[in-house]
């Protein structure tokens, strides 16, 4: 979905959303209180700069307006893959953003993450996956990595992995599989408005996704390893 | 647990052998060697109430039974070891690399269990 | 290759040692077994309770019964810490859902007992492709029990020497760490140079030019940029020391703390040479015989630092 189509869908008018190249970033009036809106479009690769303005308006948001819920958009193709960005540090700052909303989070902001076109891998981990909760639009595509390539790394054939794919939540990049792990917590459609009202008051705060995975059969050892730990002698 | 397809026939080979040992190691918990890696295998060594080498091998390298069978022949025709669980991960190990592992299996057995 | 007791490090000096063990080349366990005081390694979930990953078998890819990682905890210089080993050699240390869960326990257990210090031997490739989506998402949940475990007020030093060095989503993680501890054999990035190579071809980054693939992502450059507290030879010796002489030194996670990390990251985009050329970067640090850097050993490297770990 287009970034204006979902912020109009979101708020009506009430948005001073704006994009900065493939930066969004700005704010909107949700339910006679403002809301944080900081993300990318344009499915751009997530490199050492971009994940630095990212954090940086993370940062200000924690500055200028304590304890305001932050929504963050994306749509990302995943890290960008130039060897300057691993020179200069891209995990580095990549890990500075997630902690920059993890800050965010323990300072008291809600913070929401939605898919709403794409999201791969890197570019994903410090966003949508270190808000208190991550949604999706259903026909969001969320994959750790292209089939070709994934062929190539694991010398499992292509044919294999697209047939995989088909019956098995583990490979699909389909954002039903993401739900049923836990990874996303829901997908919204309809009153995209409602959704993320409901969001805002029912995201957890703690890290309960292992234990979303095994309800919903997704992903059923997880959390059950993490009991064992923790009962452990 | 598994949601997919059953087994394709380019997957795992799972083997069993037997042996009637004579050689009782001391009392142990466990005994680990080797790691799960191209060409390598890790070796679980387990105690048995009776008196058999019970050995169960997962392998990504399928077809090869007669040398299992030779390489395991011959690891107990050296040790003779009774009363012990073998289970082996294989990832397509030589025969050379596979009796390595399982001499230095019988090695730590032998340190762990006096 | 069994740890006895005549190699196991008990010292902690830098001094040159008769028995020097590469890090790089022991096995996860082996590392564990070396760093820790000597027996005082209890592990959880052991090979012999057969965890294993339940999603491997289908792709013909026979599992590991740690699934790649040891967890447990021990004595460092007799503080109690807990510790985490990946196996490198076992599909590349990916992390899938099982060896996630593993890591994110052991972080979840350390925030209830409050050991001195979680360590993490780190040599991984990232997500473990064979279980793609299982594994993204465990990643991001060893990246928060991190930083919960950090808030709680427990240190987290991450230490990196394999041979596969520690990649995507882990080397993420690596960063979230409070400390890091690396050998000129580590390397630390998201992506490697062969994905890189595939996505804009040998000019972008030539994959097999190892030199250049260290001078990139390696130790020694880390060491220079600032992204590391210790840079050792591989040696488990000097890893157990670093780790020793850095488990006490947290690194907060303030409003403060992460203007001053952002500072040091915005300085550093915007003072860096244009390129990717290693050498002008160090050069730029003030490196003067930057050349030099690939043929000198860790102790000359470490005296060459310019630039600060924390802005």
């Amino acid at each position: 979905m287009d970034w204006q189509i979902l912020a109009e869908r979101l708020f009506g008018s009430n948005h001073a959303i704006r994009a900065d190249g493939n930066l969004l970033h700005g704010s909107a009036t949700f339910d006679d209180s403002d809301i944080a809106v900081i993300g990318t479009t344009g499915h751009v690769a997530i490199g050492f700069e971009l994940a630095l303005a990212q954090a940086r308006l993370v940062l200000d948001e924690i500055a200028r307006h304590p304890g305001r819920a932050i929504l963050l958009l994306i749509d990302t193709q995943g890290q960008l893959l130039r060897r300057r960005d691993e020179l200069l540090g891209i995990n580095r700052s990549m890990a500075h953003l997630g902690c920059c909303i993890d800050l965010a989070r323990r300072a008291g902001h809600r913070v929401v993450g939605l898919v709403y076109d794409q999201a791969l891998s890197g570019g994903f981990i410090t966003s949508g996956l270190i808000a208190d909760a991550c949604y999706a639009l259903p026909e969001a595509e969320i994959r750790v990595m292209g089939i070709p390539a994934m062929a190539r790394v694991t010398k499992i054939p292509e044919d294999r992995l697209i047939e995989l794919s088909k019956a098995n939540p583990v490979f699909a990049p389909g954002v039903q599989n993401y739900v049923a792990m836990g990874g996303v917590r829901a997908l919204w459609s309809g009153d995209l408005a409602a959704c993320l009202r409901a969001a805002l008051a029912e995201s957890p705060t703690d890290d309960i996704r292992a234990v979303d995975g095994a309800a919903r059969g997704g992903r059923r050892l997880a959390a059950s390893v993490v009991q064992r730990i923790l009962r452990a002698p | 647990m598994l949601m997919a397809p059953g087994p394709a026939p380019t997957d795992l080979q799972t083997m069993r052998f037997d042996f009637d040992g004579t050689r009782r190691p001391g009392g142990f918990t466990s005994v680990l060697v080797g790691v799960v890696g191209s060409g390598n295998l890790e070796v679980l060594v387990e105690p048995r109430d009776d008196d058999r080498c019970a050995v169960e091998i997962r392998t990504s390298a399928r077809g090869f039974e007669t040398i299992w069978e030779a390489v395991l022949c011959n690891f107990h025709e050296r040790h003779a070891l009774a009363g012990v669980r073998l289970s082996i991960n294989d990832m397509g190990a030589t025969p050379a690399v596979v009796s390595l592992r399982l001499e230095q299996a019988a090695a730590q057995l032998e340190e762990v269990s006096r | 290759m069994s740890a006895s007791p005549a190699l196991v490090a008990g010292g902690s000096t830098g001094a040159a040692r008769p028995h020097r063990i590469s890090y790089a080349e022991c096995s996860a366990r082996e590392r564990l077994a070396l760093l820790l005081d000597s027996g005082s390694f209890h592990e959880w979930l052991p090979p012999v309770e057969r965890v294993t990953s339940p999603h491997l078998a289908q792709l013909g890819v026979p599992w590991s019964f740690d699934d790649g990682v040891a967890i447990g905890r021990g004595r460092l210089e007799g503080r109690d810490v807990f510790i985490a080993s990946q196996e490198g050699a076992f599909i590349g240390g990916g992390v899938g859902e099982v060896h996630g869960a593993k890591l994110a326990g052991m972080l979840r257990r350390a925030l209830r007992d409050r050991p001195a210090a979680v360590l993490l031997l780190l040599e991984s490739g990232g997500v473990r492709l064979h279980e793609a989506n299982a594994g993204l998402i465990a990643v991001s949940e060893v990246m928060r029990a991190v930083l919960d475990v950090r808030v709680g007020g427990i240190p987290v030093i991450g230490l990196i020497g394999g041979a596969n060095g520690c990649f995507g989503g882990m080397g993420i993680v690596a960063c979230c760490a409070d400390r890091l501890i690396l050998s000129d054999i580590g390397r630390l990035a998201i992506s490697g140079p062969e994905v890189i190579e595939a996505s804009y071809g040998v000019d972008e980054f030539d994959s097999r030019d190892r030199a250049l693939v260290w001078r990139t992502t390696g130790g020694k450059h880390r060491w220079l940029s600032g992204d590391c507290d210790a840079l050792v030879d591989d040696d488990v010796a000097e890893f157990r020391a670093a780790a020793i002489a850095w488990m006490a030194l947290r690194r907060p996670l303030t409003m403060a703390s992460l203007e001053a990390e952002h500072a040091l990251l915005a300085r550093r985009l915007h003072e860096a040479p244009p390129g990717a050329d290693a050498l002008a970067l160090w050069r730029s640090f003030g490196v003067v015989e930057a050349d030099a850097v690939p043929d000198l050993d860790a102790a000359q490297v470490r005296a060459l630092r310019p630039i600060q770990r924390e802005g």
